[in-house]
């Protein structure tokens, strides 16, 4: 079975909402939108205080190539254009609404039949995807319609699906997939089309076997569409990893992936395309896991962006009493977050609750150089020598040492038998080592 | 709320853990060991390993000023245990003590303490007692003889030994193996040596316990037998008057004791695969050179340690491969 070769970990899967069908949120009182849930510049509002607007509306504009369009999730009034905390904790300018209910725009599709045929030419499916504001939604939040521009001089062969979802408790991609296969099928071939590739890997790693029988089953239905069950190990959802444990290619250093030509795609994303181009309609809602072992009721919910976080716990069945931290993703790479009212926005795969003793970090002890830290690094790096270049501040030679290859997938630091910090440190020495390289360039 | 960078959870693996894993790996050579050797066994490994773990406990606290030194992370009871499997059983006890105290307080503490220590604190213990104490460290009690008491057991040479002095007086391979002892015997360990190297099967049992635990790897023990078999076995073929045959080499001494459980110190050995594979492969080298052409007639201890020192420069010269170094065609 297919997987990348370097490094890698399995950590305790733990998809304990796996079983749950796709909830629906009931919508808020009041959503939150932040103006800036993808990389990329923050989009321009477009409402003030006091406007009226329906759901699917466009209420903030892109700002430039790399920025993404933010629409309303709800039908109400504009109550005000601020700084809102967001689940990073930083203040964020944010479209604060009132519903009063939810009167969607007329253009957009709600009919729940499938439409499989696209007679749009690709310019025009990426400007539509451009259009409803379509991002990454596996995490990484990264304009879709970006990764569908192909820069001059390269040329896309393979589209690289995700539906791998390695993150330990995570299910929202999985539930997708069970749920909406047919129409992120559909998305995987509109996608096809923009990026002018015959062919199209979803890659499903084989802990979720049921998933990948009903992709491939459905992949009979479509051209150029294969499905790949994938041996269990993390980070395979990281797009360098997937494409080497698909196409076997290796992504250089500092590069992306259309250097050898592929561009990966979330399933998450791949239904959101065909909404948006099928249906006309915007990204403003997904599906968020809610999950953790102290969880009433572990669920899949389909929740609108700007739903607080606490709104989708307490459907999950409240916050339960010894919780210690709640992260906003999975518990390799997401964040804790301070303020459990923030809204969820187009990037947000799970919420997972951990109770008090789940919490702590372990002792940390003298480094006692096992080695396991490098052997399990998924970009051949060497954790515990970037930690220590950054614990002293030698930028220099940790830019040597590739620091900026470092995707923060933590796992060095869960394997470190000396429960050492090294992903603190490390983060600390990519964010000098980029800002020197800036001043550099300037 | 506790608010954290990821990750937010952890694997199973602790140092605890591992080192209390070594310390269940040399249980089947400590057994066999009291079998061939008695009580002088026993006293000698508790003398080591308790010496080790006092020296750690009130160096760490004195020395390097820590407030409440926990020494229950297994790695002192290691260096002890190591320590006397590396030294004749009937060694008197004060020498024990002192090869303890300068195990810790030398190799270990003035380094750091856990983790800082360039050498493997035991070979170093036992280099220092050869230095000082060479006649006791090189008596050897014949095994299954006087095991229950303790004065003036019966002493014998070392396969090694009695190797190296033959070859001395001029005698050939052929005519010495008539006194050498049986390939079974120095596999089950029916043969003089230190308490704990005796024992090839022991010693695997052990290794692979450690090897299924995933608290060592298979590249420093390969690399190092492996290159042992290999050169000894060129020399063999060269001179089989002159060079005994690889598998007394990989039998005899501290050579299974050595690739299994000192050489795979992980303090002191390097980080990569890669590096553990040149690690091995010098090892292998020294040892067969001083086994052949050196003064002592076992050269394991030294081989290790003389490696160790090599440990920064390979960790330097033999990185990891990274992900996007190849170019793709």
């Amino acid at each position: 079975m297919k997987t990348f070769k370097l490094g890698g970990i399995h950590p305790e899967e733990n998809k304990i909402s796996a079983q749950q069908p796709i909830e629906i949120v009931p919508i808020p009182q009041t959503v939150y939108i932040p103006v800036s849930q993808h990389l990329g510049a923050p989009a321009k509002p477009i409402v003030e205080k006091g406007d009226l607007v329906k759901t699917g509306q466009l209420i903030a504009k892109g700002d430039g190539f790399i920025s993404a369009n933010v629409h309303s999730s709800v039908s109400g009034k504009v109550v005000k254009v601020d700084e809102v905390v967001d689940y990073s904790g930083y203040r964020r300018q944010s479209i604060i609404i009132e519903s009063d209910g939810d009167e969607w725009v007329e253009t957009i599709d709600r009919t729940p039949d499938l439409k499989r045929e696209c007679a749009l030419e690709p310019k025009a499916i990426v400007d539509k995807i451009n259009e409803m504001g379509i991002v990454g939604m596996g995490g990484a939040t990264f304009p879709s319609h970006v990764k569908l521009s192909v820069p001059q001089g390269k040329k896309a062969e393979y589209l690289i699906i995700n539906g791998v979802e390695c993150e330990p408790y995570l299910t929202s991609d999985y539930r997708l997939m069970l749920e909406r296969g047919r129409e992120i099928m559909v998305g995987i071939t509109i996608l096809m089309k923009g990026l002018k590739v015959d062919k199209a890997m979803v890659g499903i790693e084989n802990n979720k076997p049921d998933a990948v029988r009903l992709m491939k089953d459905l992949s009979s239905e479509f051209k150029g569409i294969t499905v790949h069950a994938l041996r269990v190990k993390y980070p395979q959802g990281a797009e360098k990893q997937l494409i080497k444990a698909l196409v076997n290619r290796e992504v250089p250093s500092g590069k992306l992936p259309i250097e050898v030509g592929c561009v990966v795609q979330n399933v998450g994303t791949a239904f959101a395309v065909y909404e948006a181009v099928q249906k006309n309609k915007p990204l403003f809602e997904r599906i968020v896991t809610v999950s953790g072992k102290t969880v009433k009721k572990p669920s899949n919910l389909l929740a609108r962006v700007g739903t607080s976080i606490n709104d989708l716990i307490v459907v999950a069945g409240g916050l339960p009493e010894d919780t210690g931290k709640v992260i906003s993703g999975g518990p390799m790479m997401g964040r804790a977050l301070s303020n459990t009212g923030a809204p969820i926005t187009k990037g947000t795969s799970g919420i997972l609750v951990m109770s008090e003793k789940e919490s702590k970090r372990k002792k940390t002890m003298n480094c006692i150089r096992c080695g396991r830290c490098l052997n399990v690094c998924a970009m051949g790096l060497e954790p515990f020598l970037l930690a220590n270049l950054s614990e002293n501040q030698s930028w220099e030679e940790a830019e040597a040492e590739h620091i900026l290859d470092c995707m923060e997938c933590g796992s060095c630091q869960y394997t470190c038998p000396s429960g050492r910090p090294l992903l603190d440190y490390i983060r600390v020495g990519k964010n000098k080592v980029a800002q020197i390289i800036r001043t550099r360039k300037n | 709320m506790t608010v954290s960078g990821s990750p937010h959870i952890y694997g199973d693996q602790t140092v605890k853990k591992i080192m209390w894993g070594v310390v269940i790996a040399t249980l089947p050579a400590m057994l066999v060991s009291v079998w061939y050797f008695g009580i002088g066994a026993i006293t000698t490994t508790a003398v080591a390993v308790l010496t080790c773990v006092i020296a750690e406990y009130l160096m760490r606290r004195y020395l390097l000023n820590e407030e409440h030194p926990d020494v229950s992370d297994g790695s002192a009871i290691i260096t002890g245990m190591l320590l006397s499997f590396n030294v004749p059983s009937s060694l008197p006890w004060w020498q024990t003590m002192l090869g303890s105290i300068f195990a810790i307080g030398v190799a270990k503490i003035s380094f750091g303490g856990l983790g800082r220590n360039l050498f493997n604190p035991a070979l170093v213990g036992r280099v220092f007692l050869l230095i000082s104490f060479p006649v006791n460290m090189t008596t050897w009690p014949v095994p299954l003889s006087n095991r229950w008491v303790l004065v003036d057991a019966l002493t014998g040479p070392t396969p090694l030994g009695q190797l190296k002095e033959g070859l001395a007086n001029g005698e050939t391979i052929a005519a010495l193996k008539v006194h050498l002892p049986s390939y079974q015997d120095m596999f089950m360990g029916q043969i003089g040596g230190s308490l704990g190297e005796v024992s090839a099967i022991a010693i695997l049992i052990g290794g692979l316990y450690m090897l299924y635990r995933g608290i060592i790897s298979w590249h420093i023990p390969v690399a190092y037998l492996t290159t042992v078999a290999v050169f000894s076995g060129i020399l063999y073929l060269i001179n089989p008057a002159h060079y005994i045959d690889p598998l007394f080499h990989l039998l005899a001494g501290g050579l299974m004791l050595g690739a299994f459980f000192m050489a795979t110190d992980m303090v002191t050995s390097p980080m990569s695969h890669k590096g553990m594979l040149v690690f091995g492969l010098g090892c292998g080298l020294l040892t067969v050179m001083i086994r052949n052409w050196g003064a002592y007639p076992e050269g394991v201890s030294f081989a290790i340690l003389i490696m160790n020192a090599f440990v920064p420069l390979i960790n330097k010269g033999f990185k990891p491969k990274r992900f996007g170094e190849v170019t793709n065609g």
